[in-house]
C-alpha cells in the first residue's frame, strides 16, 4: 500500500498532539514518563508490561517503540513473548470467559 | 558469520574510501539528516579541538582469533597487519616522554602480537598510571600458550578491558561467532582466580557490552546491574564495571546495516540522540591512537577509515606534541555514534 493509515514516521511526532491542547499535552507527558520511571516496579518490568499491553490494544506505535525499548534494555525475544503470551492469554480468555454467559442463556431459555 | 574478514573478500567496504563516500551521501547528501559538522559548527566553533593528551591507544595489528559480525577493524585471522618491534620501541620512547596518563593496548587481539609480552614488560618498567588490555577473553583459551595470560597481566598491573557482548550464549554467539560464550565465560573465571574483578584486590577487571543489532545501548547502570546480577547468579563471576559502547557505522557493522536495510533508520536513531554535552568529552579530545605501521589518528575509528591526524605530523617518527596539540580533529557522521544519548566512548557512557 502506498499510503498506509500508520506511517512508522509518525511515532516521533507523537510530541505534536500537545500543539493543540498544551496543558493537556503536557500533563499526559510528565505523567507517561513518571509512569516508567524505576518504581516498586523495575522500568525492566514495565518495559515488559507495556510491550504486553501494546499487543493488546494493537498498536504499531507502541508495539515497535517497545520492542526496541527491550532490546535497549537487553530484553530477549523468549521474554517478549511470553510477555506477548500473556497478552493473548487475558484477551482469549477474556472471549471464553463470556462463553459462561452463553451456557447460562442457553441453559435458561433450553428445555 | 564468515570467517574471513572484509579485506580478504575484497568487499567494497574494507576501503576507508568507499566507506567515507557512503557515510557522505544518502540521507545526509540529500538533507534529510544534518552532517556532523553542521552540529560541530552549531557550537559556535569551526571545528573539534583536542584538549590535554591523556591517553595514547595502540592499536598492535589487525590479527585476531575472532571474526565478529560488529568489528569495527574488520579484525581476523586473516589479517597480517602488524606493529614492528622498531614501531614498538618508537612507542615505548614516547611514552616516557609524553604525559601519557592511560596506555590503551588495543587489536585485533593484542595477546596475539609475537612482541606482545615484551612490550607490556618494557612499558610496565615506565610507570603508566593506568595501563590497559584490551582483551576478547577468547584469546586467553584459544591455546595453552596463553593460559598463563591472567597471571601475567597481574605481574604487569595491567587493567583488563574484555568485551563480553551479552550475559547470555546466544546473542554472544551470534554476533563473535559459536563457541565464544562458553570460552569468555571460562576466561573470566580464570581472571577471577588470580583475583581480577575481586573487591580489594586492585585487580581492575570491566567489561565491554555492545548491542547485538541496529539499536543503541541501553542504560549503562541498568546494564551493569543485569551483568553483574547474572553473571554471579550462574556462574559465579565478579567483574568491576560495565562500559556500554554503541556499535559505530564502519566496515563490518555498517556491511550489517545495510544489509539488513536498517541504515538509514539506524542513522536517524544516531542522530536524534545527539547530545551536545557528548561532544564535550568524546575520547578523540584527550586520545591519540597509533596504528599499526605508526600512523596517528584522532581515534581507532578513524584508524580505521585512514582519517590521519589533520597535522603536518602525521607519524610517530617525528612526534611532536606541541604541533599535534594544535590541530583540529577529523570527523565524518560516524562520529554520530559517539555522541548520542549518553555518548560513547572505548571507556564507555561519557556523560
Amino acid at each position: 500500500m502506498n499510503n498506509p493509515y500508520y506511517q512508522s514516521q509518525d511515532l516521533k511526532k507523537f510530541k505534536k498532539i500537545s500543539d493543540w491542547s498544551p496543558k493537556l499535552g503536557k500533563n499526559f507527558f510528565n505523567y507517561y514518563n513518571s509512569v516508567f520511571d524505576e518504581g516498586v516496579l523495575s522500568a525492566r518490568e514495565k518495559s515488559l508490561i507495556a510491550l504486553a499491553v501494546s499487543h493488546t490494544v494493537q498498536c504499531p506505535y507502541c508495539i515497535d517503540a517497545y520492542t526496541q525499548d527491550g532490546l535497549q534494555r537487553g530484553i530477549d525475544k523468549e521474554e517478549m513473548m511470553e510477555a506477548v503470551h500473556v497478552a493473548a492469554a487475558i484477551r482469549g480468555g477474556a472471549s471464553l470467559v463470556h462463553g459462561v454467559q452463553m451456557m447460562e442463556v442457553y441453559n435458561k431459555r433450553s428445555m | 558469520m564468515g570467517n574471513k574478514s572484509l579485506k580478504k573478500l575484497n568487499n567494497p567496504l574494507s576501503s576507508p574510501e568507499f566507506q567515507l563516500n557512503f557515510l557522505s551521501n544518502g540521507v545526509f547528501a540529500t538533507g534529510e539528516l544534518p552532517a556532523f559538522q553542521d552540529r560541530i559548527t552549531e557550537t559556535g566553533k569551526p571545528f573539534l579541538y583536542p584538549k590535554s593528551l591523556e591517553i595514547l591507544q595502540i592499536n598492535l595489528g589487525y590479527m585476531c582469533n575472532q571474526v565478529c559480525a560488529h568489528c569495527h577493524v574488520d579484525a581476523g585471522p586473516d589479517r597480517k597487519e602488524m606493529m614492528t618491534r622498531i614501531t614498538l620501541k618508537k612507542c615505548l620512547d614516547l611514552i616516557e616522554s609524553a604525559p601519557v596518563k592511560t596506555l590503551d593496548l588495543t587489536g585485533g587481539a593484542p595477546e596475539m602480537h609475537p612482541d606482545f609480552r615484551w612490550f607490556v614488560s618494557e612499558a610496565f618498567k615506565l610507570g603508566i598510571e593506568d595501563f590497559i588490555v584490551r582483551s576478547n577473553l577468547t584469546i586467553l583459551r584459544a591455546n595453552k600458550k596463553y593460559y598463563d595470560l591472567p597471571e601475567f597481566f597481574k605481574a604487569h598491573n595491567i587493567h583488563v578491558i574484555s568485551s563480553l557482548p551479552f550475559y547470555k550464549k546466544e546473542k554472544t554467539d551470534r554476533q563473535r561467532g559459536s563457541g565464544v560464550f562458553v570460552k569468555s565465560i571460562e576466561a573470566l573465571q580464570e581472571l577471577n582466580a588470580v583475583g581480577y574483578g575481586i573487591p580489594k584486590t586492585g585487580l581492575q577487571l570491566d567489561l565491554v557490552y555492545n548491542p547485538s543489532g541496529a539499536f543503541l545501548p541501553g542504560n549503562q547502570k541498568a546494564l551493569e546491574n543485569d551483568y553483574k546480577k547474572a553473571l554471579n547468579e550462574e556462574f559465579d563471576i565478579l567483574f568491576n564495571q560495565l562500559f556500554a559502547i554503541t556499535n559505530l557505522p564502519i566496515s563490518r557493522f555498517l556491511e550489517y546495516l545495510i544489509a539488513s536495510e536498517n541504515y538509514d533508520d539506524y542513522m536517524k536513531s544516531l542522530v536524534e540522540a545527539f547530545n551536545p554535552a557528548a561532544l564535550e568529552n568524546v575520547m578523540c579530545r584527550n586520545t591519540l591512537s597509533i596504528r599499526w605501521d605508526g600512523y596517528l589518528y584522532d581515534c581507532d575509528f578513524n584508524q580505521m577509515l585512514d582519517l590521519k591526524v589533520a597535522n603536518p605530523i602525521k607519524h610517530l617518527d617525528n612526534f611532536d606534541l606541541n604541533s599535534l596539540q594544535k590541530r583540529n580533529i577529523r570527523i565524518s557522521q560516524h562520529c554520530y555514534g559517539c555522541t548520542a544519548g549518553s555518548g560513547s566512548s572505548c571507556q564507555g557512557s561519557v556523560v
